[in-house]
């Protein structure tokens, strides 16, 4: 029995050594973004005990994958204020999985507004409209908050962007976080040109637009595709380039 | 069940003992305090006898049906289908090589108590030290091949959807822009596999060698080896959540004196077991380095050699 407590003395005694090593481990991992959620009593009431539990036993990727798949079945039954709990669970669970947050802020953008303006029960327009601004907010807050955990990843910059062009009209925003995509490693090389696109539908912002637009075309034939050509032209005619500057594509 | 390894175990034991007698004329050879010899026969002894032992079977089919399974599960599109059959089945060879380092190690010792086996070999020149090792290192050959299983299974599996994927991705867009379809075909490749993840298991499969040293230690105190397992489950989850308590005791300065005794005894006694967990990060397409990688590898090592040895010492002390 004295072995055994002289034992249990040496446990704590490793446990010291050993204290260094772990909490270098642990700064390592905070300082490469890879540490942990918090786990606390917000999101013991948000996943429920079981959940909690699974998720405090290393299996927190699996828990936000069976959230993610009930969020899936929300959805096909367009329960959108349970969809919308369902995902910030699962952001909440996996904050580095940018999957979540492009599929909550879709659905949020997408889908529920699309459903809060053809509401059958709401007889007020305006009151259809503001529901729908709503959802497009939650899509954008969604987007937000991905990119404030995921600064590193193109994605959610390109979804945002096309947040800004067809649900809120705005070019210039667009056109700023294309161009924030583009600037990324790995990001597609349409970013860059997409960027350039929403720039040349800014009112005031014709020449800045036709420059980036000529650099793309002067980059070589990859780059010269028809809707890039189309913007060329028209901010040819419109700043009234003169014609031995102007581009001898033929539009197609 | 067969009484499988006495036989076997005495004979493989005693055949250098013979040859060291110095009857007959033959030169007698000093016996060595540390024999690896001895060591892998009683390894290889363990990994018979735990083999033969139905319930493991059972658990590795039962992982390979839920990581077969996790494909039909997700008829999502194709990100949505790699992203949840990674996190499953990852999650999956996580669970069932932990359980398999815990069962597997808790019925060592008392069972071989209760069998007297364990008075078989230790009557021969054998250390107890060398009996441990030997039976920790049978355990550890069956997790690596579970492992290692499971892990093939995987990648067979991703390796199967991703091929299946870009060929309908490479189907559907193949009027579209050249440029269209590589980035499509890139987007898949990309979902799909992920170099890291096999540091990432092979860090579960360390994890679970830290697992069994600790149960070995557990069980040269226990009596059962549900006393063994119960008490496993309990570090299992508090491990998980050493870290938390580590980090609160020593940055906190607002908690009462018991509550930092106990987060301390909680930080000083378990091993941190979520730093093991670096998959979720990989599968969410994080790069992580391979200088940490070799770190958290470190640490698990570390951890495993010293429950291995607070094993022999309370060992040594046990009366049989």
């Amino acid at each position: 029995m004295s072995r055994l407590f002289l034992a249990l003395g040496l446990v704590v005694a490793f446990g010291v050594t050993k204290l260094p090593a772990e909490r270098a481990l642990f700064q390592e991992r905070r300082q490469l973004n890879l540490s942990d959620i918090q786990l606390d009593l917000n999101l013991r009431e948000q996943i429920g005990q079981t959940g909690f539990v699974a998720a405090m036993s290393g299996f927190r990727a699996v828990v936000a994958d069976i959230l993610f798949i009930q969020a899936h079945v929300a959805w096909e039954r367009t329960e959108w204020g349970r969809l919308l709990m369902l995902f910030r669970q699962v952001t909440t669970l996996q904050p580095r999985v940018v999957l979540f947050w492009d599929m909550a802020a879709w659905h949020m953008a997408w889908n529920a507004s699309v459903a809060a303006m053809n509401d059958p029960g709401q007889p007020r327009q305006s009151l259809r409209i503001k529901a729908q601004r709503e959802c497009f907010a939650l899509g954008k807050e969604f987007l937000e908050d991905g990119i404030r955990n995921n600064p590193d990843q193109p994605k959610l910059y390109e979804s945002l962007a096309r947040l800004y062009k067809d649900k809120y009209n705005d070019h210039a925003r667009a056109s700023e976080s294309f161009a924030k995509a583009a600037a990324l490693p790995g990001a597609p090389g349409y970013d860059r040109r997409f960027s350039a696109y929403e720039l040349s539908y800014c009112e005031g912002r014709e020449q800045e637009a036709y420059q980036r637009l000529r650099e793309l075309y002067d980059d070589g034939e990859k780059e010269r595709l028809p809707t890039l050509i189309k913007r060329l032209k028209f901010l040819e005619n419109k700043l009234d380039i003169p014609a031995e500057q102007r581009i001898a594509h033929p539009e197609r | 069940m067969l009484p499988a390894s006495p036989t076997v175990l005495r004979h493989s034991l005693a055949a250098p003992k013979l040859r060291e007698g110095g009857c007959f004329g033959i030169p007698s050879m000093p016996h060595r305090t540390f024999s690896p010899a001895r060591v892998f026969a009683i390894a290889g002894n363990t990994f018979t006898d735990l083999t033969r032992q139905r319930v493991f079977y059972v658990v590795l089919i039962f992982a390979l049906v839920l990581i077969g399974s996790s494909v039909f599960l997700a008829q999502l599109s194709f990100q949505q289908e790699f992203q949840i059959l990674k996190d499953v089945s990852l999650g999956a060879i996580s669970i069932f090589s932990s359980l398999l380092a815990i069962v597997a190690t808790a019925r060592l010792i008392p069972q071989e108590i209760e069998d007297h086996t364990v008075y078989t070999i230790l009557a021969k020149p054998v250390p107890r030290f060398e009996y441990l090792l030997g039976k920790l290192a049978g355990v550890l050959v069956l997790i690596a091949l579970s492992t290692a299983i499971m892990g093939a299974m995987f990648f067979a599996l991703i390796y199967w959807r991703e091929h299946v994927v870009l060929e309908e991705t490479a189907r559907q867009l193949s009027n579209g822009q050249r440029e269209q379809l590589d980035q499509a075909l890139r987007s898949v490749r990309d979902s799909a596999f992920n170099a890291d993840i096999l540091p990432g298991i092979a860090i579960i499969y360390i994890k679970a060698c830290l697992l069994a040293a600790l149960t070995l230690f557990v069980s040269t105190f226990a009596t059962t080896n549900i006393f063994t397992i119960v008490v496993m489950v309990f570090v299992y989850f508090i491990g998980h959540l050493q870290a938390t308590a580590r980090e609160y005791w020593l940055q906190e300065n607002g908690a009462g004196l018991i509550a930092r005794v106990f987060l301390a005894m909680v930080a000083l006694i378990f091993p941190d077991l979520q730093a093991f967990n670096l998959v979720d990060q990989i599968v969410a397409g994080v790069a992580v380095p391979v200088a940490l990688f070799a770190k958290t590898a470190l640490l698990g090592i570390f951890y495993t050699t010293i429950y291995t040895l607070l094993a022999i010492f309370v060992f040594y002390g046990k009366e049989l």
